[in-house]
């Protein structure tokens, strides 16, 4: 080892830490057609599920014939609520604290609700017993209005009426109508609603964030495997939670939990879709108890489009206060929430609405106010965090689109509005009206590299133009400045306030180091495409000098991780990454004792130094990591255990707060409605950067999934409770086509509290590019009077709004 | 038994003899009957593309297809394209480029570009865009996606002009 002789910058080279563009160790198996996807597992005798779903939003189920069903050769079983009940598994506990029907008992709330599962010896035998299930249907008046909900006699859920004696409370308190859920709140409404009526100028808009869904390319599914033999069960499935699953599944099932092994294995996307427990995983483990051979479940596109996991569904009504000369004095806001059928939505247990009360923003608000009030309807169930921490989307698009609201009524800049606003450098952490303490950041030095980098008033010159040549017929495009500076809340959470089932969102990390110097790490996340194989390692290679190739990391299998609550959220970096850190930190304490023994020193007489540990003052004395490591193995150290390994488990002490200034200029065919989008400018700051080519990565997939959104992708139904966009020909994916160049740029404010000081940034570029495409197509209709109009902005929905504009002649 | 068909394809240069059923679906032909699960499902309506393959020259999406309009045909999927000691231009590209995130749509998406490299080698990144529509990845934003099949071309092009 010729160590004495390479510069400390070559060691900090081969070590691939932190800071460096490492290529992706996962990439090899995915080119190559070989990884290992839950539906690519194949066990001996498996059998396959099917469900037959409700063509009725609401019905009452008059009864079950499952004769012919039975009769097709290859269907061995079907299941329906009454041969799960006796199980106590026709029900089963939501996250929010609710319940959801696994299979239909009785009635049906959503179009697509399961109501039978057949079992098959293939899927073509399965499809064909699901064809033949005969079930007799007593059609119920559909709400699918919240706020129509909220006054109509028709009760959805009779199982929540109680005894006749009054409405009993939900799991968030009072309920206020038969078809109520929560209602959940934040600041102080007294003193906002003062101070809006004391307000010089006062903004008011109702914003309406429709109902999506996540859509990964890999829909949900699982295998469950019971060995009758030695008691155990497998479950494999396509998991962002692993070991939440298990903890839910032995609850609900009454085997113990060390009897249940869960497995996640290769992920092909999860955006939030594939944090929730689905009926299919609870068939399949049921189905395989019973006839003790492996069962497959797999939705199909369909399936996964109408029944498992919808995001957002919030009427968000809001008032914002300000002085004539542009500062805000308070902010109001009442969310009318659609939860669907049952309230499933995934959020730590005391935040019904997530962590909607983000939603002051960037901006130094002194007094607001939020409530919340979730209600039933006959849609499918759900309310998961898409590309975003719990409703943060909701928050950041709410004020972002304030803002701007704001701006038109005091006929002032739009940026300059928020250069006014934004919370100070000088003022972290700031303690936000709404209650959250932001752990760092420096708004005006991002947004002012931002607008320089777009020449902000070149642009404002160039709309101007463009305007008068609209007015003057020379053209019929008009040109949107969309603008966003956002904050998030990510890194879920503090175990004090954060718990899902009871369950603290703390992380975890394991290490093993091995004799000859590499290690394998074990996590309690789960990697569904943002490379953590990656990264993780060169955390890791950094705390503990031994060369990130050298370092294995294993997560999703629930018998050899520890435990943790997974990856959604933007969670894995602020919470297991911490986690991984501190483990290395712990690693590198033993290191320190053996290297000082080995140097016959003591041990404040050594220091870490990238590779090794080095005699201070005498720095050609030294032990690298790698032989710290063997003498860990083959040692026997007066008062230090043999080997070398460390676990830890982390408890953020606050979330953490990532932002950027995002700036899209867009094109506008008033005649067409077809939008153009010439420039996409991301600035994030997420903290310390582990890798910038997946930060890059993540941007352009977090702001290609924000374009989705804005710009066409609903999940809409009819007044019957159709579900009208149940496939890829109308549910809007963005190809190679649609979806431009973006410009991604940084500034990097640590996290103070994070061990390493990184924030997270998977879900940033969701987060602040839905407002950003939004704010531009109303920008580029504000010159003609548009104050605001909702998305999705599809091609349709924008010729309308230049109609009504008048913009048509 | 039912109606079974006799089936013969080539696939990826090997001959393959069976009986399926004529409503087979050659991507569950290729995944459940003859593990190659490099081709993936995604959405049965032919839009996203995570199925492709090639059948006799041709881009084909395997999940809108019977195994009986394969029969007789030569198909190509993502393993016959490259392995560990024989990768493809375009498997190192995409790693090298980070092409992919979650790798779900990535062999749908490699076996679709060759096809267009060999239809257009020296593609204009419009041109790539285009020819890649039929292709879906909801993780990278197709930034990288492009710019690794751009790069491939380079090197292709640049193989072919020193092997002259």
């Amino acid at each position: 080892m010729k160590d004495e002789v390479t510069t400390r910058e070559d060691r900090v080279e081969a070590l691939g830490g932190m800071g460096c563009k490492r290529k992706r160790v996962e990439d090899a198996r995915f080119t190559q057609g070989k990884g290992n996807y839950v539906d690519d597992l194949k066990l001996p005798g498996m059998l396959f599920g099917d469900f037959v779903r409700s063509p009725y939003a609401h019905a009452r189920i008059k009864s079950i014939n499952i004769d012919k069903a039975m009769a097709v050769d290859g269907v061995v079983a079907v299941l329906t609520a009454a041969d799960l009940e006796p199980l106590g598994l026709h029900w089963m506990p939501t996250l929010a604290g609710d319940k959801q029907m696994v299979l239909a008992d009785g009635k049906v709330l959503f179009q697509g609700q399961e109501v039978a599962y057949v079992v098959a010896k293939d899927r073509y035998a399965a499809a064909d017993g699901v064809e033949l299930v005969e079930v007799e249907y007593e059609e119920l008046e559909v709400l699918t209005d919240p706020f129509a909900a909220l006054e109509s006699d028709v009760v959805l859920r009779e199982d929540l009426q109680g005894d006749g004696n009054g409405l009993p409370d939900g799991a968030h308190g009072p309920r206020k109508h038969h078809n109520h859920i929560f209602y959940w709140e934040a600041g102080d409404k007294e003193a906002t609603e003062q101070v809006l009526e004391e307000a010089e100028v006062v903004a008011e808009e109702t914003v309406y964030y429709h109902r999506t869904h996540p859509c990964p390319l890999e829909t949900c599914g699982c295998v469950a495997s019971m060995d009758k033999v030695n008691g155990k069960l497998t479950l494999w499935g396509t998991f962002q939670a692993p070991h939440a699953i298990r903890t839910v599944v032995s609850l609900i099932s009454g085997i113990e939990e060390h009897n249940i092994r869960v497995i996640s294995p290769d992920i092909g996307g999860g955006f939030g879709n594939k944090v929730g427990a689905y009926p299919g995983y609870v068939c399949s483990v049921v189905a395989s108890i019973v006839t003790g051979v492996p069962v497959k479940w797999i939705e199909d596109r369909m399936e996964n489009l109408m029944t498992t996991a919808f995001a957002r569904d919030y009427w968000m009504d809001g008032k914002i206060s300000a002085t004539k000369d542009g500062k805000i004095t308070g902010l109001w806001c009442h969310t009318t929430a659609d939860h669907g059928g049952f309230d499933a939505c995934a959020d730590p247990t005391k935040f019904p609405a997530g962590f909607m009360n983000i939603c002051t923003g960037s901006y130094d608000i002194p007094v607001a106010y939020l409530g919340v009030d979730g209600v039933y309807t006959n849609k499918a169930p759900g309310g998961v965090s898409y590309r975003c921490s719990f409703r943060v989307t909701e928050a950041v698009y709410f004020i972002e689109r304030m803002i701007e609201v704001l701006a038109i009524k005091l006929n002032m800049d739009a940026s300059e509005l928020r250069k006014i606003n934004f919370i100070k450098k000088e003022q972290f952490p700031y303690k936000a009206a709404l209650g959250w303490e932001y752990d760092s950041g420096d708004y005006h030095t991002a947004w002012d590299k931002a607008m320089k980098a777009v020449d902000y008033d070149g642009l404002r010159a160039e709309q101007a133009q463009r305007v008068e040549d609209f007015k003057a017929g020379k053209t019929r495009k008009l040109m949107g400045i969309g603008l966003t500076h956002f904050t998030e809340i990510v890194g879920a959470g503090p175990v004090k306030n954060c718990d899902i089932l009871g369950l603290g969102m703390f992380d975890s990390c394991e290490i093993r180091i091995h004799p000859t110097g590499s290690a394998i790490a074990r996590l309690g996340t789960i990697s569904q495409g943002q490379g953590h194989a990656t990264t993780f390692a060169q955390i890791l290679a950094t705390e503990i000098g031994l060369p990130a190739d050298s370092i294995t990391i294993e997560e999703g299998d629930t018998d050899t991780a520890p435990y943790g609550l997974g990856t959604y959220g933007s969670r894995s970096t602020p919470v297991a990454g911490a986690a991984t850190a501190m483990a290395g930190r712990k690693i590198r304490a033993k290191a320190q004792m053996i290297a000082a023994y080995l140097l016959e020193v003591h041990d404040d007489d050594v220091e870490f130094d990238v590779d090794r540990f080095v005699v201070k003052g005498a720095r050609e004395k030294f032990k690298t990591m790698k032989e710290i490591a063997f003498a860990a193995y083959n040692q026997a150290i007066p008062g230090i255990e043999p080997g070398l390994e460390a676990v830890s488990y982390y408890d953020p002490p606050n979330m953490t707060y990532p932002f950027g200034a995002y700036v899209c200029v867009m094109d506008i065919d008033v005649d067409t409605g077809v939008t153009d989008i010439r420039r996409f400018y991301a600035l994030d700051d997420c903290g310390t950067r582990i890798n910038p080519m997946i930060i890059e990565g993540q941007v352009h997939g977090g702001l290609t999934e924000a374009l989705a959104v804005a710009l066409g992708q609903e999940i809409a139904y009819d007044e019957m409770g159709n579900v009208k966009t149940g496939t890829l020909m109308d549910f809007f994916l963005p190809t190679a086509w649609e979806v431009p160049n973006y410009e991604t740029d940084y500034t990097v404010t640590p996290s103070p509290h994070h061990p390493i000081g990184a924030k997270g940034v998977g879900e940033s570029p969701h987060v602040g590019g839905v407002p950003c495409f939004s704010n531009a197509v109303n920008d580029a209709f504000r010159a003609f009077g548009l104050t605001h109009t909702h998305m999705p902005h599809d091609h349709w929905r924008i010729w309308k709004t230049a109609n009504e504009l008048g913009l048509h002649g | 038994m039912s109606n079974k068909m006799h089936i013969k394809m080539n696939v990826n240069g090997e001959e393959q003899e069976f009986l399926a059923e004529p409503r087979e679906l050659l991507i569950h032909t290729l995944r459940e009957r003859l593990d190659i699960t490099g081709p993936h499902i995604g959405c049965e309506t032919s839009h996203c593309g995570a199925c492709t393959v090639t059948i006799d020259g041709k881009s084909v999406k395997s999940c809108t297809m019977f195994v009986a309009q394969a029969n007789g045909k030569d198909v190509t999927t993502i393993e016959g394209l490259g392995g560990p000691d024989d990768l493809h231009v375009l498997q190192s590209a995409f790693k090298e480029h980070h092409g992919l995130q979650c790798g779900f749509c990535t062999p749908g998406m490699i076996t679709r570009a060759s096809k267009l490299l060999e239809e257009n080698p020296n593609p204009t990144e419009e041109e790539v865009r285009f020819g890649m529509a039929g292709n879906i990845c909801r993780c990278t934003g197709y930034q990288n996606i492009v710019k690794s099949i751009l790069a491939a071309a380079s090197e292709l092009q640049a193989a072919k002009e020193a092997a002259e």
